[in-house]
């Protein structure tokens, strides 16, 4: 991490740190993960400058650590990001997002036909593409997305 | 070694192989050449229909009785308990305890396939909303092969109402497994949607577009005609324009090569005059048999009686 990253957004003593978010995800990514209703600090930053990617978005989670399951399922929003787990101020442990080839709970599919959006029970969505945008197409009603073109999420 | 079909869901035409489509079909031609009505004795079909349908539901019905098996269910929803609010996965669930097989039809995309995670029993898919109607592609299919001899290199025109319609996409995902040469033939509005062309594109099948049934009927094997509903125009004018462009008229069929045949799912409104029935070009009504006997195959295919 730079100097002037440090500075953009506070270093945390104990939790992890997802880097490399694609910009303007990370409110989704709160939003999934119910981050909001941690009671230690969440610190956010949107559009940070990013060497690989121009711009990118992080987050900051004091006082928990995320779990590969949590990170799997924010793996979309984050093709080339990694969790830090860190411990006393120090990167203990670095986990690289995996996409993976199924998406279950997370996307609410964008066809208002779709059983998904009728029934309760869980979305299903194969990731077709890893290459540039990822694209989303649904178990039930088959219809394929870019990610960018769906809007909506579940949290659990 | 053949495909296995036994306890098999039939939920979209994706999940089905070349392979596995020309064994369908194989055993389709023989059960229309040689009537086995004893085949599916002490089974029954579950005939689940959410939502209206004719051909489809009668052609189930009628396909599972002349294999001599029995029939149950409804044809529409107000008299199932979907009306109370019931789940697909419950009601799938249970009505699988008591059949062997179950024919459905929803109105929600996707349907057919949550019913089929909810039953071990074979689930086929007589038409899920605007996503898939399986059986529709491979009597389609069974039917083109009929009268052209032949399913490898045909050049096929796709006619009408090709953005909503979902006989003409599946027709069109079937068909590049075969090395078809597709026309799309459609006002601009009601086009081919980029999501299944774009498919297309990528399995390296050749497809054009056009807005006249004169530009390419020369050049097709087959004619496939869907209908244009009014009701998919917002300005009622705009329909007005184009309804009488996309209308198969006998003077226009000179042009056809003579082993050329029309097909068209049905219900016909207005797009196929009926002075085309008399030519020797009109194939919809075979068509439409042939439904039965694509059904039959595959009752007996997943029930495990046919090998």
């Amino acid at each position: 991490m730079t100097k002037d990253k440090k500075l953009l957004v506070a270093a945390i003593k104990n939790g992890t740190v997802i880097d490399h978010i694609k910009a303007g995800h990370a409110l989704k990514i709160i939003r999934l993960l119910d981050l909001a209703k941690h009671k230690n600090l969440i610190t956010v930053g949107l559009n940070l400058p990013s060497k690989a990617t121009r711009i990118k978005d992080l987050i900051k989670v004091e006082g928990r650590e995320l779990t590969i399951e949590e990170i799997n399922r924010i793996a979309i929003f984050a093709p080339q990001g990694t969790m830090n787990i860190i411990k006393n101020y120090e990167v203990v442990k670095k986990i690289h997002a995996k996409i993976p080839d199924v998406v279950e709970y997370v996307i609410v599919c964008p066809n208002l036909k779709c059983i998904t959006n009728h029934e309760n029970m869980n979305s299903k969505f194969h990731v077709l593409e890893n290459k540039g945008e990822v694209t989303l197409k649904c178990h039930y009603c088959e219809k394929s997305y870019l990610e960018s073109k769906i809007k909506d999420y579940k949290n659990n | 070694m053949p495909p296995k079909f036994k306890d098999r869901d039939i939920i979209s035409i994706q999940d089905l192989n070349k392979t596995d489509i020309l064994y369908i079909l194989k055993h389709a031609g023989e059960l229309k050449k040689k009537p086995q009505p004893k085949l599916l004795e002490n089974k029954i079909m579950a005939s689940c229909f959410f939502e209206p349908s004719t051909r489809t539901r009668l052609s189930f019905e009628t396909a599972m009785e002349r294999l001599g098996g029995k029939v149950m269910g409804f044809a529409d929803a107000k008299v199932s308990s979907a009306k109370k609010g019931e789940t697909t996965w419950d009601a799938m669930k249970i009505i699988g305890q008591y059949a062997d097989v179950i024919a459905m039809r929803h109105p929600l995309e996707g349907s057919a396939r949550r019913a089929s995670e909810s039953t071990d029993k074979p689930v086929l898919n007589g038409g899920d909303g605007t996503n898939q109607h399986p059986t529709q592609t491979l009597l389609d299919l069974f039917t083109i092969k009929e009268c052209q001899k032949k399913l490898t290199g045909l050049n096929v025109a796709l006619v009408g109402d090709l953005k909503y319609g979902r006989t003409t996409h599946s027709l069109a995902q079937a068909l590049a497994k075969f090395g078809a040469r597709l026309y799309f033939v459609a006002p601009d509005m009601l086009q081919m949607p980029d999501y299944i062309s774009d498919e297309l594109k990528k399995q390296g099948v050749k497809f054009s577009f056009h807005d006249k049934i004169e530009n390419i009927i020369n050049k097709v094997d087959i004619l496939y005609m869907t209908r244009i509903q009014a009701e998919r125009f917002a300005d009622p004018m705009d329909y007005e324009r184009i309804k009488n462009v996309f209308v198969l008229t006998t003077d226009m069929l000179e042009k056809a090569k003579p082993s050329m045949r029309v097909m068209h799912p049905l219900p016909r409104v207005n797009e196929i005059d009926i002075n085309v029935d008399d030519t020797k070009h009109a194939y919809y009504f075979e068509q439409a048999e042939n439904g039965l006997y694509t059904r039959q195959a595959l009752l007996g295919l997943v029930l495990g009686k046919l090998k």
